[in-house]
């Protein structure tokens, strides 16, 4: 059995650390910002895995792919954008 | 053991995802903070691979590498086009839990109902609603940027709108409500499909009336679905890194819809419910006023007699890719002994931050874009306000006009400039459709045409140099 209160308790919890740490982002960097959550956010890569990869029916670990193909398609073009965007901001 | 590993590596990918976002408050450490988010990542994926339960790994591999075939191409887009690149990415991150959604529902329906509990049951529901609908509002999103020619690029209503949308999520939900209060019915699954249904059409009847200037906040709105849609999947499949990372992502796309709302005076249900562009055309008052157009010639002497220089950039710069532009004359400028300082507002663009992106891009240094509520002040010393493709961000009636769609908004304030040169490509009104007095007072002076064009002419005075 599943303690949910506990996971509920994590989820304020960081999103209350999220608040934290994003209110202090420099404004300069808001849209790197969002490409960057963006591939940390298809930490939902792990759930696509875990379905495609288990012993279950084809059509449900079929699902799973497609959902792991745009999972790894955010977290590669995610990191890749938000680096080069990142290099391009100089002081002088 | 296996799970030993599960857990540890959670925590260490959970750790290297808060330090990824808080190394991103200063852009001399914000790349490290790429490097601990890339971190995180591949320790999540390994030890999610490790773990016994997979046993196949063919399709993983293809998944994986088609993953890459198309990410890489799509992270060396031309910045312009950066807006649509980040919605396409919230679809695709909305369709990945709305599928795993899916997936696991029909695999519980498979392994018996004791899958069904009503706390897990809930959270596959939101999950569904809160993927489909990210999924297909943000192809909507990423359609009208890229200007695609089927879908309008202009707010879209009609009347009843908002009711028919909101009779379209509220079916979804109440259909939801019933399957997790009845899960093992017979008639569950035969409806489930539905709430997909709904939900996808949502998304699609939620962005139609979403104009171009309210883009920057939709975005973000639905950076923050596309979130919680992994937070809801975490609780789904038990798992506290979806619920730790999507959470951040969550409130990313909060804290910068809040941002954006405010910088437009405007709250979220309006957002999305109160269509901007169909805002009521202001009567014209009293008498009309004519534009004074200025020669490049006359400009060049202008600027080049300032001491302090304030461009503000907006949409506009972005469309004529004038950024390349607006960087040389800053360097004329600055040659001659000129203070030149970017106005950035925040929502000036089509999403959070893209003037700073693309003004860095042409190697502006990043010490010259300055916020709208630091440069405000120092406004009135400003001898010329160079307005590059901004419009509404601009436009006085913000402060003045009651009752116009864009009053209470706060603006750059340029008319409190000595001069005002404004580059502008016709003399239709901006984006929200409103008449903007900034052109015709009295220290206005207009430069029509593309604002890529204007500012290499401008450039061309400078370098060939007839100037003293």
């Amino acid at each position: 059995m599943t303690d949910y209160w506990s996971m509920a308790f994590v989820f304020v919890l960081s999103t209350f650390i999220g608040l934290g740490v994003i209110r202090r982002v420099s404004r300069l960097l808001h849209t790197p910002l969002m490409s960057l959550t963006n591939a940390i956010s298809a930490i939902a890569v792990v759930g696509s895995l875990a379905v495609t990869g288990a012993d279950y029916p084809w059509i449900i670990r079929l699902l799973g792919a497609v959902a792991l193909f745009a999972s790894m398609t955010n977290i590669v073009s995610g990191f890749l954008i938000t680096d080069r965007m990142l290099k391009m901001f100089k002081k002088e | 053991m296996s799970h030993t590993i599960a857990q540890l590596s959670a925590i260490l990918a959970t750790v290297a995802f808060i330090l990824a976002l808080h190394w991103m408050n200063d852009p001399k450490t914000a790349r490290r903070g790429v490097y601990a988010g890339v971190a995180g990542m591949v320790v999540a994926i390994l030890a999610t691979w490790a773990q016994p339960e997979i046993v196949h790994h063919g399709w993983i591999v293809i998944a994986i590498a088609a993953g890459f075939l198309v990410g890489v191409p799509l992270s060396r887009v031309p910045l312009t086009a950066v807006p649509q690149r980040t919605a396409l990415s919230h679809a695709f991150g909305g369709l990945a839990a709305g599928l795993v959604g899916v997936a696991e529902y029909y695999l519980w329906l498979r392994e018996g109902p004791e899958h069904f509990t009503t706390f897990r049951m809930t959270a596959l529901v939101a999950e569904i609603i809160l993927g489909f609908l990210t999924f297909t509002g943000s192809l909507m999103a990423t359609g009208k940027l890229q200007e695609v020619k089927w879908i309008p690029q202009r707010a879209v209503t009609y009347p009843g709108q908002n009711v028919v949308n909101l009779g379209v999520l509220i079916g979804a939900v109440v259909l939801g409500a019933f399957i997790v209060a009845n899960p093992t019915a017979p008639w569950a699954a035969t409806w489930f499909p539905g709430i997909i249904a709904l939900a996808l059409l949502f998304g699609v009847l939620l962005i139609i009336p979403i104009g171009g200037a309210d883009m920057p906040t939709v975005i973000s709105i639905l950076n923050a679905y596309a979130g919680l849609s992994a937070v809801a999947m975490g609780f789904v499949l038990d798992n506290r890194l979806l619920v730790t990372a999507g959470a951040l992502d969550g409130s990313s796309g909060l804290i910068l819809s809040i941002i954006m709302c405010r910088a437009m005076n405007r709250s979220f249900v309006n957002v999305l419910f109160g269509a901007f562009g169909a805002a009521p055309k202001m009567q014209a008052t009293g008498e009309q006023k004519e534009w004074k157009q200025e020669s490049i010639e006359g400009a060049a002497q202008i600027l080049e007699q300032a001491r302090l220089v304030v461009i503000i950039p907006g949409y506009g710069m972005a469309v004529a890719q004038a950024q390349h532009k607006a960087q040389e004359l800053y360097d004329q400028l600055t040659k001659r002994g000129v203070t030149v300082k970017f106005a950035i507002h925040p929502v000036a663009g089509r999403m959070p931050g893209h003037m700073n992106v693309l003004l860095a891009e042409a190697n502006v240094p990043y010490s010259a874009l300055v916020e709208m509520d630091e440069i405000n002040p120092e406004m009135p010393q400003c001898d010329v306000a160079l307005v590059v493709g901004a419009n509404d961000v601009v436009n006085p009636a913000a402060r003045t006009a009651q009752g116009s769609p864009i009053y209470g908004m706060p603006i750059i304030d340029a008319d409190k400039a000595r001069t005002v040169l404004a580059i502008k490509r016709s003399k239709n009104p901006g984006f929200a459709g409103i008449d903007n007095d900034l052109y015709v007072k009295d220290n206005t002076w207009m430069l029509f045409g593309d604002a890529k064009a204007v500012l290499g002419d401008l450039v061309k005075q400078f370098s060939t140099s007839g100037m003293h």
